[in-house]
């Protein structure tokens, strides 16, 4: 009884332990498994080594998806935190009706990205979408046909990215502007110290946290990225739009190649790892102010 | 006109284009959703409807073909309550207790363990795709609602037991060893002191919890079968349906009733919604 009391903590988390190990890294290490293997449509357990990935590094459509991957990747995430902090500063200006523009701003990310998808191909379609809709205005040669354009269509992926994920990076900036010390701004202001160095000297080097987490954030979700390329251009014309997420569903249920869709998984997962190892080592170290 | 009322100016254009920008595709969205198609074909992609018709709300939620069933959204928004509800009570609660001894009842390698589910947040679900697939299928649940629920509580914890460790935090550990000296438990210290005391943090749970359960599409459209679909799968059928004229006006409306509560959820509780997201990202 006594043990048992002493214990309730530990039981209380051994199913989620049990869970986690199974589910999260046992299924890492199965992937892994399958990915040094030749299995095609039924999983082999036989190690063949490399072969999986030497096959993908040369697959073409593989190139492409990592391509856009970085292409998509960069310019999401620059594009976002940069219109992200931009209107956090601007609504930081003793806005009117801020709650209300907060609110406008931040809605696309409550929705699905397949709603996010649906919208922007509905708009984006070069026959009854803006283009038409430019030139009925009466600029007959107006072209924004980006969405069947092969070298053209991811960047409607990163148009419907940014305008989804933006208005979250404000919310994260503004949160940050707010929680700066009032003190410090009241005394550079008594200074006669110029706004915009107020911004460039001190609040925004003392956001360096927040720019970090909103990179994480944004980097997770370029990396994961697969409603949205399914829903806008289902990775097309022919592949151009693929990610390393749509390469790998196609490998795992369209084409039953479990080999080719374990490996790619496994790049995935370490470009994930690159990413958020150092990231979670800075938020687990134990901090000064505790 | 001083520059100081210029510049006012040029912040407040700058603010309500952005605006614009970001109501634009809703705006899109309602206006084709209530014309006929005939006018869609003939109007412009901005103009109001001129005349108002709902008959493709109706056929997105009764009538439109997803694949080769022909039954709208409704059994897949259904389906959608029914694999929600679940999986975010059980998942909330499950937080909760984690959270609680994360932050509270601490043991030796606990801090290894938080670390291990913190990872599990941000591991892309690709890597856990094949094996669940195997998984579901051994255990009975391949294809199914309850497959579905259990896949999401297990890649749900890892968020809400962090909420719940970030708020439990806080309250300071006297509570708990005065409450210990009293000869309170592990369970009566919970539901005297903590959960009384949760309000937000549940608040902030649920909402985010529902928020992913209900937009996931990449486990809906690898572990469902044909009956349990979700609503973004089926929404996903709906549009790229090639049978018949392509129906843009009851794509939209389709859209909007998928979306429709999430958003009412961020309409209502928006605060808690942006509190849910920043967790963890800005230290208070």
């Amino acid at each position: 009884m006594e043990w048992l009391e002493r214990n309730v903590p530990k039981l209380v988390l051994a199913p989620s332990f049990v869970a986690i190990l199974i589910f999260v890294y046992g299924f890492i290490a199965w992937t892994a498994w399958i990915s040094l293997t030749k299995s095609r449509l039924m999983p082999k357990y036989e190690i063949d080594g490399f072969g999986q990935f030497e096959r993908l590094f040369a697959a073409p459509r593989w190139d492409v998806a990592m391509n856009n991957l970085f292409i998509f990747g960069g310019l999401f995430i620059v594009i976002s935190m940069v219109i992200g902090l931009l209107l956090a500063i601007f609504l930081d200006q003793r806005i009117r009706a801020e709650g209300v523009l907060r609110t406008v701003y931040l809605y696309p990310m409550a929705l699905s990205l397949i709603v996010t998808g649906t919208a922007w191909k509905w708009i984006l379609n070069p026959g009854l979408g803006i283009q038409e809709t430019v030139r009925g205005w009466g600029f007959e040669s107006f072209t924004f046909d980006w969405l069947i354009k092969p070298e053209m269509a991811i960047y409607t992926v990163v148009l419907a990215a940014v305008w989804q994920a933006s208005g979250f990076v404000m919310a994260l900036f503004l949160a940050g502007l707010r929680s700066v010390d009032t003190e410090i701004i009241r005394a550079a202001q008594v200074d006669g110290i110029p706004n915009h160095r107020i911004y460039s000297a001190i609040i925004i080097p003392t956001m360096a946290p927040i720019f970090l987490s909103a990179f994480i954030v944004l980097a997770h979700l370029a990396i994961k990225a697969f409603d949205l390329v399914i829903a806008l251009t289902n990775g097309g014309p022919g592949y151009s739009t693929d990610l390393p997420a749509t390469y790998m569903y196609a490998m795992a249920f369209s084409r039953g190649d479990l080999g080719q869709a374990a490996s790619s998984a496994m790049v995935m997962m370490g470009v994930i790892f690159a990413i958020v190892v150092p990231y979670l080592y800075s938020e687990l170290r134990p901090r000064r102010d505790h | 006109m001083t520059t100081n009322t210029l510049l006012r100016w040029g912040l407040y254009a700058v603010l309500i284009l952005f605006a614009a920008f970001y109501l634009m595709p809703l705006f899109v969205m309602l206006t084709t959703s209530l014309k006929s198609l005939e006018e869609i074909r003939t109007g412009g992609l901005l103009s109001l409807p001129r005349e108002i018709t709902f008959a493709p709300w109706a056929e997105a939620w009764s009538t439109a073909c997803a694949g080769t069933q022909c039954e709208g959204l409704r059994p897949f928004f259904w389906n959608s309550v029914l694999m929600a509800v679940p999986a975010v009570a059980i998942s909330t609660v499950v937080g909760a207790l984690n959270g609680y001894v994360f932050a509270q009842w601490q043991f030796r390698g606990a801090n290894l363990f938080f670390a291990a589910i913190l990872f599990g947040c941000f591991i892309p679900f690709q890597v856990v795709l094949l094996p669940m697939a195997q998984a579901l299928g051994f255990l009975g649940l391949a294809g199914s609602i309850p497959g579905l629920i259990f896949v999401h509580v297990i890649y749900g914890i890892g968020f809400t037991t962090l909420f719940f460790r970030n708020y439990y935090v806080t309250i300071p550990q006297e509570l708990v060893r005065a409450a210990k000296v009293d000869g309170a438990g592990f369970f009566r210290i919970f539901f005297a002191i903590f959960l009384p005391l949760s309000l937000p943090i549940i608040t902030v749970s649920v909402i985010w919890q529902f928020t992913q359960i209900w937009n996931d599409f990449l486990f809906g459209v690898s572990f469902s079968g044909p009956g349990s679909q979700p609503v973004t799968v089926a929404l996903n059928n709906i549009v790229n349906s090639t049978t018949g004229v392509k129906a843009y006006n009851v794509d939209m409306a389709a859209a909007i009733i998928a979306a429709l509560p999430t958003l009412l959820v961020y309409v209502v509780a928006g605060k808690y919604f942006i509190r849910g997201l920043t967790a963890g990202s800005v230290k208070g």
